[in-house]
Formats: C-alpha cells, structure tokens, sequence
C-alpha cells in the first residue's frame, strides 16, 4: 500500500476512537510533561544557584596563608587567620608575573565597632586595594571608590555596605562626606555600596566597611601580613591555570624548597560551582528518573491499549486482509497508530510540560529553565516508545488468519 | 475450458483437528463461466463455508487445482492471495463487516486503498459510482448506524463492486435480512448479473434464494451432489411484487 495511504488509513481508524486515541496518549501526555517540567526545575536551580556565585564573582580566587609546619616538624600546627605568610611582595608578584590573573588585592580585615555620633554598629573593616571592587563585582550606589593615591597615603577614607549605613545613619541622611569612626580612627564616607544582599550561605554581604588596605595595616593593625589575597582569574575558564600560576609565584615568593609544603590554599568559586552544580546535577537526574519511569508506563499503557484494539478489531482486520490487506499493510497500519498515539501524545506533552514549567514559575516563583534538550529527548523516545510497544500489537494483528479473524465474535 | 473465469479440479481439503484428520472437501471439480449466477447450496457439514473460503482466496487447497482467471492460485504466497483478492474478487458476507463510524463512501474506498495504483480522486469517483449503482447515490456520508439492514448490505455490495472483480462471492448475504429485504438483495444482485454482466457465486441454504441463480452447486459431504441449470429462472423483482404490500403486526 501507498505510504501516504497507510497514514490515512491509520488516521481514519484514530479517528473512529478518539476517546481511546486520547486516554491512550494521556500516560505519554503525562509523562512527556513530567520529564520536561522536571528537568526545566532541575536546570532552572541550577542556573539560578550558577547566577548567585557569578554574582559573587564566579572567576574569583581566594589565597589564605596555610600551615606548612614552618619547618618544624611535630610542633603545633596554627590555624590560617594567625598564620603570616601573605605580604605586599607576594601582591606585587602575583600583579607582575602572573598572565592568567586579571585583578589582584590584598585584604586585610580587622572586626571592631564602627561609631557616628551616638550610634554604634559592630561590623567588619577591610582594608582593600581598588582592584577588589572589580574582583568581587562590588558595584558604588553613590560616590566613589578609593583611589591608588589614597592607597599609598593610608587615606582615611572608606566606603560603606547598606547594612552599615542603616544602622550609624538616620533614614534619609547622605551619610556621602560624613565622618564616622571604627575604633579611634575616623574615617572619611567617599562612596556607599549597591545592596548585595545576603548571599546563599547565609552571610550578609552589605555588613561591611571597606577602606585602603594601608589604613588598615598602618593605622589600625600595624602588622605587614594580609589575611588572604583576592584575585580574578580573566576568565572562568582560566581558573584552573590561574590557580597553577599562583601557586608557582608564591613559592618562588616565598622561597620554598621542592619539598616543602605550600604556606598558603588557594580556594576558587570554581570549586564551588562544581560542587553545588554536582547537587542541582543529583537533582536533575533524580527528577528525570522518575518522570522517565512515568513515561515508560505511558508506553506500557499504549502496549496494553494496542493489544486490546488488535483483538476488539479482529474482525475489522479479517475484512480488510479479505478485500487484500496484507500482512504488512495490517502491521503498518496498526505500528503506524501506534506510533500517531505517542507522537500526538509526545507533542500535547511537550505543550503541557511548557505551560507547567511557566506556572510553577508564576505560582510558585521556582526557577524554571525549559532546555530544548529535553524537548527533542523526549520527543525522541516517544516516538521509539510508539515503535517498541506498538509492535508486538502490530504483528499479532499482521499475523492473524483471516478466516478465523472474519468469523469473530 | 480456458474461457472460464474460475475453475476447480479435484480440489481436497483436510484439516488436522487433533489427532483426526477431518477431510471438508473430498474432491471437488467444477468450472464457472462469465456472467453466471451460480448458488453453492448445501447443509451444515457439507463442506460449504470451506469451499467459499478456498474459492475467495483465503484458504489453499491441500490438493487439487484451482485456476482463477487462469491465475493457478495454489502456487501463490499470502501477499500474493493478498493481492489476487484486491484486485479479482469481491466479498460480501452474512453481517456486512462494514466498519463502523465510518461512511459509506469510505467503506466503500477501503478496497481501493490496498490498490496503490488508484488515486485519491479516482478512488472517490469509483466509490462514488459504485454506491450509485446500488442505488445509495444519496447515502455517501452516512455512517452504518443510520444505514437500515438491507442499506448496510449495498454499501457491503457496492464495496464489493469497488475493485471491478472478475467475481463476487456472497456469503449468506441475505441471510440477517427479512424477506422483503432479501428480495431487494437478490434483485440488486439479479440486475448486476443480467445487465451488468457479473459473475456470481452465491453461498446460501435456503432453496428460495437458489431459484434466483441460474445454476445451483449442491454440495453434500465435501462432495457435489448436483451440477444443475436453472432453466426457469424467477425474477427477485417480482417476487418482490408479489409479496404483500405492507406488513401486518
């Protein structure tokens, strides 16, 4: 028979049953759409979890001073915030040699009580570098940043995150030009920060004073060491290399021998991302799995339906093998029904699985991303779900006898 | 015998029903010419349904030989019968095997789909003709549940007619109906013999019916009993008027 015939032909036969046609495809419907707005809910956290640390600055790298024995094997081992291995040279070392880096600050950070006039708030005083505002993608509200000059002349000058201001400032004062002061030393307002908000570990990320890391290291620490150096990689994909890069210059800094341990741990979001990317992973695979199940009883469900047509049609199929159907025609017809099912179903289901995903956003304000992967992946097994199952249907019908198919009852 | 559109020769045919071996047709031999109206008449057991299916294609012979326009059709595989009754032979049967929720006209088309050299518009124009010829030119799109029984059985003759077979093989096709209802049938199918030339073979056991054909087949135990010319063939159209005008409850 024509192909374009067969088609009809299964059409047709749709077309007498459409109550069945439909319950038939409702558990590839169902399933279609489990499978795309589940995977749309994994993908759609992990995109959000990505916009977060990126927001935090996702090529950022963080070097901490580590334990490395100091050379005396068994004493006691100090925890990294009281070890000093991080000094301005390493900076200008990291700035000079490094190809893979794209900023370098250093930070040095000291917690203490910040005073303007009769309020006081505790909070945390960095001492950073210019640079530091780009690594970490801190972005001014009003004002300005401090500069290089400022740097070099331990200016007191500095800039305030919004949960600083909300608590030393009344509202609707410019606290821009404002004299405050952490400890005893006052300190010039130049620039407030945009608000961050409170980062995804839970940390408030506009409680925080940043000034020049000179102020900090001569006028308030007195101490030449840094707590850890911030730097950028130029790019996310360099981050590794960076990593590479950072630790050969700090050893040669730091004039390690081969067998020595590093004295400082370089940490990099990229770390991070993978870690938390591996748990939206887990999720993603998880929910699939279980929308996947859901779609092979859809197709359990077009098996079962198929092999009850095949028997409700017995006669159908003995008339039409009488006016010279063959076996191939029957089989085509009813693999071809088969496949119409999952296909409609497929297409019905990816429909549902997008408007699903979009409420769940409205409704629910959960992350969705819809990825087209999952669209032609489970259109795909639709439609071999329509061959696999349909087929042993299709070849008992093709296979019948039709005498004995016409005289049934 | 090369005129003739179908012939049979000692044709046997025995099923393995268990450890017995049941033989339905013991031996069978007869030749039918164009533009005859033949009734295969027999009771129960005689081996007629056998007969029928043999002669419709469906079932081969274990022995004998069977010539269908001079096709040797116990040398054909399954897709080749396939194909033998598309395009040679036209069935109706004693329940209509219309399929359901589906118009006449499509009914009718069915056979003309398993015929790849037909095209869309010509399967509708023959299909169309065909249901005009038994007089259901009006009916095209009604589906058989609006159809009354005698309706439904010309929808199954014109499907019948639809692949223009060498011949039609009915199969008790009067068989549900009520007399008056039979008669139309027999008419209808009188006209397609006499003026249209076509050759039918007719499976019935009511003798009324057999005097419309012009020959009669008795079988009788997987055998022919009689071979008989009817000489004195009855009209289905006046028997028709003769019958009472309207029924009484």
């Amino acid at each position: 028979m024509h192909p374009l015939n067969l088609i009809r032909v299964a059409l047709r036969a749709l077309q007498r049953n459409k109550l069945r046609a439909f319950l038939t495809m409702l558990g590839i419907i169902i399933g279609v759409a489990a499978v795309i707005a589940m995977v749309a809910i994994g993908q759609g956290s992990k995109q959000s979890i990505q916009e977060q640390l990126s927001s935090m600055g996702s090529n950022m790298i963080t070097v901490q001073p580590a334990s490395n024995n100091m050379g005396m094997p068994g004493g006691v081992r100090l925890g990294a915030s009281s070890l000093q291995t991080l000094t301005l040279a390493d900076v200008k070392a990291l700035q000079k040699k490094s190809e893979f880096l794209g900023a370098v600050s250093p930070v040095s950070s000291t917690n203490g009580q910040a005073i303007n006039g009769a309020k006081n708030w505790p909070t945390q005083l960095q001492g950073v570098s210019p640079d530091y505002f780009d690594i970490r993608k801190l972005i001014l509200r009003d004002g300005i940043i401090f500069s290089d000059q400022n740097v070099a002349e331990a200016a007191k000058v500095c800039v305030l995150g919004q949960t600083v201001i909300n608590n030393l400032f009344d509202p609707g004062v410019n606290p821009i030009g404002k004299i405050i002061r952490f400890g005893k030393i006052p300190l010039t307002v130049i620039g407030v920060l945009k608000v961050k908000g409170v980062s995804s570990f839970g940390q408030d990320q506009d409680d925080v004073i940043l000034a020049p890391y000179t102020t900090v290291q001569k006028r308030i620490l007195a101490t030449i060491y840094f707590q850890s150096i911030y730097a950028s990689s130029t790019s996310e994909a360099t981050s590794d290399t960076a990593t590479k890069e950072i630790t050969e210059i700090l050893r040669t800094s730091h004039r390690l021998r081969s067998d020595e341990d590093d004295d400082f741990s370089i940490r990099t979001m990229q770390e991070l991302l993978n870690t938390l990317n591996s748990t939206s992973q887990l999720l993603t695979v998880l929910l699939t799995a279980i929308a996947g199940i859901s779609l092979v009883i859809g197709g359990i469900g077009i098996m079962n339906i198929m092999y009850v047509s095949v028997t409700e049609r017995t006669k159908e199929i003995g008339l039409r093998m009488s006016i010279g159907a063959r076996g191939i025609d029957i089989l085509m017809q009813f693999l071809i029904e088969a496949i119409v099912i999952s296909v409609t179903g497929g297409l019905i289901g990816i429909g549902l699985g997008i408007v699903s995903s979009l409420l769940i956003t409205a409704l629910l304000s959960w992350p969705t991303l819809i990825s087209e992967s999952s669209i032609v992946l489970s259109f795909l097994v639709c439609a071999i779900t329509g061959v696999f199952f349909g087929y042993y249907p299709a070849l008992k019908a093709s296979r019948l006898d039709p005498i004995e198919a016409l005289r049934y009852e | 015998m090369s005129n003739a559109i179908l012939s049979i020769q000692n044709i046997r045919r025995e099923f393995q029903m268990g450890t017995e071996v049941v033989r339905a047709l013991k031996g069978v031999s007869f030749d039918v010419f164009p533009g005859e109206f033949v009734t295969i008449m027999g009771s129960s057991g005689s081996g007629k349904t056998t007969l029928l299916n043999t002669l419709g294609c469906l079932d081969k012979p274990t022995d004998g030989v069977y010539l269908l326009d001079g096709v040797d059709v116990g040398s054909l595989s399954r897709n080749e019968l396939a194909r033998l009754r598309n395009r040679k032979i036209g069935f109706v049967f004693q329940s209509y095997n219309l399929l359901a929720r589906t118009s006449a006209l499509e009914n009718v088309e069915l056979p003309l789909f398993y015929d790849s050299s037909v095209t869309a518009v010509q399967r509708r124009e023959r299909a169309v003709k065909a249901l005009e010829s038994v007089r259901l030119g009006d009916r095209l799109d009604h589906l058989p549940n609006q159809l009354s029984g005698g309706q439904q059985q010309r929808v199954a003759i014109a499907r019948a007619l639809v692949n223009e077979p060498v011949m039609i093989l009915a199969d008790e096709a009067t068989g549900n109906l009520d007399t008056r209802t039979s008669y139309e049938i027999m008419a209808l199918i009188q006209e397609l013999n006499q003026q249209q030339g076509k050759t039918i073979l007719f499976v019935t056991h009511e003798p009324d019916i057999a005097a419309f054909s012009s020959r009669t087949v008795l079988l009788r135990d997987g055998k022919v009993q009689k071979d008989f010319k009817n000489e004195n063939v009855r009209s289905a159209r006046e028997a028709l008027a003769a019958l009472p005008v309207s029924d009484d409850y």
